[in-house]
């Protein structure tokens, strides 16, 4: 509920609505827009980020949040840690129960690979479940591979990795068959053909979508088929450290059992990384929209073992994180508020950007209107928002659409009190994805031998920037590449000694530069004693 | 302002003092709490988080996911993080969309004895028994839909006087009706077979070769849907 002097502060909105329904904000030319992305995206703030001083990317400028990470020192103590005695001995381990584990277990185990997942929290905890939107994929007519190809690079600032970009636009029809093969149950018309609607910064509709929860209609699909396959899944035993054997391969990982606070050994001749992304590191203080356990742990581990990071500074934000009321704060609301006519307005009752701008300038300009120009509106536990103008899309589109278009945000705020059909939406920019990650190429494959990674752990594939549909599309592509790769490449290894040499020269070289004090994977947040 | 205010709650019967207002989820975290199990995406998605609480003076236990839920004073409750659950294996491939696949691997289905629970419970406000019905009668792609929203958070099990598990039966369906019942997608089937003959790999290899600049004239250029 509103307290009395946000509802103050509501009576300004509605006095400007019946004038801005005739505005039309002007967009931001590209000038503008590089400007505002400079002095207000947090992924430009210099006081946000700071060099790391060790490891393969050592010099780089990351978050602070990262680089608390990767400056930590391992949850073991290599000089005395055993890893004599193997509780798992396979040839493919992955690690990391998402979309894109799941998916690279269910292709390794067909190759003829025994796999092994182990997973944090339950199968299936993972950020997609979470994911609404849809998933890319160029199949119709008027489309093609090439068209989306298109879309991705510009989406990515042209940053984005070439063979990584033409690999999931050419999988992506076939992969979409494949969840279509396995029963999920996407949105078609009756005789059978997709549904597809345009997502930001797409030039065809190729969004193909089940309902409103895409995500976990892939997720639960997966995790089932993996179920019916028998495949070993080892749950809360997130793994703090890959080991290596003597030649410098991967070959394994040392897992931590949460709830008996044991540490079990496995032995892999192949190894996949499925952690996915870091929502609850808080970069730069701003709320998340991120399951549970986005905590960066694939990084971590990763780099350790000599990785290459790249974009790790690259974050995305959604502009519309809910900021008040308190309970669901950082949750997202979704982009099609904006689409059907909602505008974004501040303390003033004035607009202050054209609401469908891309995801980083709106970020941007509603940081600059609470920050600098001191016109967003204050929430009981201070913090800052600005209001998306819901109840417009019933004057425009007619009485009921929001009930209609949008029933889980209505009911989301309806159990705080709050009627988006008549009162506007407080709303500040959130943290949504991890843009980069650890390096990889078209084969899924680390600069680590017999090391994979797929899935928002991994970077190169969206550039700076990732566009709508293309991060559940990224996981079944790269997961279903790593999981045969990695299957394939296991009949060919010999491993030697297992060690974790290359954790003790990582300490060294933590303790020439005075570093190391904290402890990381972290594994879990800590919300302990804290209000928001 | 209303935050400041105070509330009793007992989780697990043990009293803490918590600021009203806040979700199930959060309170437990402010009151020391660091989750293993029982929670998820904190979103409302994932079903990790079911919990059975009583209001004072009310006999009645309720449910609802610890992270959408509000504290209330002296509220009691407990998470079920877990619930031991019946779940068939099978070949969905091999199966066939009939009420006979469905008996066969859920025979329990017929003890429904109409006691509307799970419905009373889903947090998701599911019509559970209804869904159920429609899977005695074998009326699958009913099932498919009316349980879409299904977040398997396994509550409607925990209370099944018959012990059915309501939730996979609701998944077997919709797998049932996303491989075996709705018609495949034509137009995806032909551009799998174009990719797999190198239809667009000239294509793609052209625009890998270009440079920023030539790329980002033709990404100007794209001429959108409408």
């Amino acid at each position: 509920m509103y307290t009395p002097e946000m509802l103050e502060a509501i009576k300004i909105v509605e006095q400007t609505r019946e004038r801005r329904l005739k505005e039309t904000f002007p967009r931001l030319t590209p000038e503008e827009k590089e400007n505002l992305l400079r002095s207000f995206h947090p992924d430009y703030n210099p006081n946000a980020s700071r060099p790391v001083k060790v490891g393969p990317n050592k010099g780089d400028r990351l978050p602070h949040e990262h680089v608390d990470l990767l400056e930590s020192r391992s949850m073991l103590d290599p000089d005395t840690f055993s890893l004599e005695n193997i509780d798992y001995d396979v040839d493919v381990l992955i690690i990391g129960g998402g979309g894109a584990g799941t998916a690279a277990a269910l292709v390794a185990q067909e190759a003829g690979a025994s796999v092994l997942m182990v997973t944090k929290l339950r199968h299936g905890d993972a950020n997609t479940m979470m994911a609404e939107g849809g998933i890319q994929a160029a199949d119709k007519e008027n489309d093609s591979p090439a068209l989306h190809y298109l879309d991705v690079m510009g989406g990515g600032g042209f940053y984005n990795i070439p063979e990584l970009v033409a690999a999931l636009v050419k999988d992506a029809p076939l992969c979409i068959q494949w969840l279509e093969s396995l029963g999920c149950m996407f949105s078609k018309y009756p005789d059978g053909t997709m549904q597809t609607v345009h997502g930001g910064g797409t030039c065809r509709k190729r969004m193909h979508f089940a309902h409103d929860c895409t995500g976990a209609e892939i997720m639960r699909t997966l995790r089932d088929e993996a179920r019916n396959r028998g495949i070993p899944v080892i749950e809360f035993s997130p793994a703090v450290e890959l080991i290596m054997d003597e030649y410098g391969q991967c070959a394994g990982a040392v897992l931590y059992n949460l709830e008996t606070e044991q540490f079990l050994v496995v032995r892999a001749k192949t190894v996949i990384l499925a952690t996915g992304g870091c929502g609850r590191l808080h970069i730069a203080g701003f709320p998340t929209t991120n399951h549970y356990g986005a905590t960066a742990d694939g990084i971590v581990m990763a780099y350790r073992a000599g990785a290459k990071l790249i974009y790790l500074d690259a974050t995305q934000f959604h502009p519309t994180g809910v900021a008040f009321p308190e309970q669901i704060v950082g949750q997202l609301v979704t982009e099609k508020v904006r689409g059907l006519g909602a505008q974004l307005v501040n303390a003033e009752g004035e607009q202050f950007v054209y609401p469908l701008e891309t995801r980083d300038a709106v970020s941007s300009a509603i940081i600059r209107e609470c920050v600098e120009r001191k016109k967003g509106i204050t929430t009981p536990s201070g913090m800052q928002g600005v209001w998306l103008d819901s109840p417009m899309i019933d004057i425009i589109h007619g009485k009921g659409t929001i009930e209609r278009e949008l029933p889980a945000m209505v009911r989301q705020f309806k159990r705080f009190g709050i009627d988006i059909t008549k009162q506007p939406m407080l709303v500040y920019p959130t943290l949504h994805y991890q843009n980069g990650g650890i390096l990889i190429n078209d084969r899924a494959e680390t600069q680590v031998p017999n090391l994979y990674a797929a899935g928002e752990v991994s970077g190169g594939v969206h550039g700076r920037n990732r566009l709508m549909g293309n991060s559940l599309l990224d996981i079944i592509v790269f997961g279903r590449r790593a999981g045969k790769n990695a299957a394939e490449k296991a009949k060919t290894v010999k491993l030697g000694r297992l060690t974790l040499d290359h954790v003790k020269r990582y300490h060294e070289e933590l303790k020439k530069e005075g570093l190391g004090q904290k402890v990381a994977p972290i594994l879990l947040p800590d919300y302990r004693g804290k209000v928001r | 302002m209303a935050e400041e205010k105070m509330v009793s709650i007992y989780i697990m019967g043990k009293q803490y003092k918590v600021p009203y207002g806040l979700t199930i989820m959060k309170a437990m975290e402010y009151a020391g709490y660091r989750f293993i199990r029982g929670c998820g995406c904190r979103g409302g998605f994932c079903g990790a988080c079911g919990t059975v609480y009583r209001k004072p003076g009310d006999f009645r236990l309720k449910v609802g996911l610890a992270c959408q839920t509000m504290v209330e004073d002296g509220m009691h409750l407990t998470q079920i993080p877990f619930y031991p659950a019946n779940k068939a294996t099978y070949n969905l491939e091999e199966l066939t969309p009939t009420l006979g696949t469905l008996l066969t691997l859920y025979p329990e289905m017929t003890r429904c004895l109409g006691c509307n629970s799970c419905t009373r419970i889903c947090p998701q406000e599911l019509s559970v028994m209804d869904y159920m019905a429609a899977a005695q009668r074998g009326d699958i792609e009913k099932v498919a839909h009316m349980s879409f929203e299904c977040i398997m958070c396994g509550l409607c099990a925990s209370r099944c006087p018959a012990e059915i598990v309501q939730y996979n039966v609701a998944l077997l369906c919709r797998r049932l009706y996303g491989r075996h019942i709705a018609p495949r997608a034509q137009h995806l089937a032909k551009r799998v077979e174009e990719i797999k003959a190198g239809k667009f790999d000239e294509e793609i290899e052209k625009l890998m070769k270009m440079s920023k600049e030539e790329l980002q004239k033709l990404y100007n250029a794209r001429d959108i849907e409408p």
